[in-house]
């Protein structure tokens, strides 16, 4: 079942989710922080994860992701360049560098990882590991 | 300037001034503007648009941009964890006499929609030869 079957409540299902969320305690204390950049979205498909990040600005090449057991490690420097004689008048976008790493509750299966960037949006599919997924045990 | 660490800033909710007849939450895009000799220059943030889904529209000096977020990307998942809502983006800038209308211009990379309102010729800084 979908869990936002009407295209008309998909908007606010989905942003209603969200709101819920925030106070999930699934990544527990081992994210580090919340307020770090990127800001991040962790979403169940089935067995497997989804995380999803907004990157607006930052280039494939200046975004580094790194997998390693539970732990997984979003860095990279988002620059901001206007032109040398350009006089600027509003400057809200934000540019620096970040580095932020969080660990997941299950185990993921590390070859099946994949990452895609889009749009300014970063998506990695983190498929579980076979030896976390649940077993159906036959009552004899 | 970029080696400094990078904040995260709160969406900003958009204050319509008409009632809305979808549900839903939009947002401000953050925005840079800046000015040279030849053109004004829009740069916002608007992540996850798409360009089929990003409208400009200019009526009476405004210029009114949309970005509508594709929806059913999150068909069949469920939020365990979030630090974010998302939502869809508009933002409107009121125009002066001095930019072409005919010559703006828009590019979209990345989430970053760029856009050039080049300088009418009037408009134009040109040096004064004293006599």
């Amino acid at each position: 079942m979908a869990l936002f079957p009407d295209p008309f409540n998909t908007l606010l299902g989905l942003q209603q989710a969200l709101e819920a969320f925030r106070t999930s305690g699934w990544l527990q204390s081992s994210t580090s922080g919340g307020g770090s950049y990127p800001p991040i979205n962790v979403f169940r498909k089935n067995d497997d994860f989804v995380l999803i990040a907004e990157v607006p600005g930052i280039t494939k090449s200046d975004l580094d992701v790194q997998v390693k057991g539970r732990t997984i490690r979003l860095a990279g420097t988002k620059s901001i360049n206007f032109p040398d004689k350009a006089s600027v008048h509003r400057r809200e976008r934000l540019s620096g560098r970040f580095d932020r790493s969080l660990t997941l509750p299950i185990e993921i299966d590390l070859d099946g990882v994949r990452a895609e960037c889009n749009d300014g949006i970063l998506v990695l599919f983190l498929p579980r590991a076979e030896n976390d997924k649940a077993r159906s045990i036959k009552i004899g | 300037m970029s080696e400094s660490p990078l904040a995260v800033r709160e969406k900003q909710e958009l204050a319509k001034k008409e009632e809305q007849t979808v549900p839903g939450r939009f947002f401000v895009p953050p925005a840079d503007i800046f000015e040279t000799d030849e053109a004004l220059t829009l740069i916002m943030e608007m992540p996850g648009v798409e360009k089929k889904d990003m409208t400009l529209a200019l009526e009476d000096d405004v210029l009114r941009v949309e970005g509508k977020i594709d929806f059913s990307k999150y068909e069949g998942v469920e939020p365990v964890y979030s630090e974010y809502v998302v939502g869809h983006y508009a933002r409107g800038f009121t125009l002066s006499g001095k930019i072409a209308r005919d010559g703006i211009s828009a590019q979209l990379n990345d989430g970053v929609l760029t856009l050039t309102l080049p300088k009418a010729r009037e408009a134009m800084p040109r040096r004064i030869a004293i006599n």
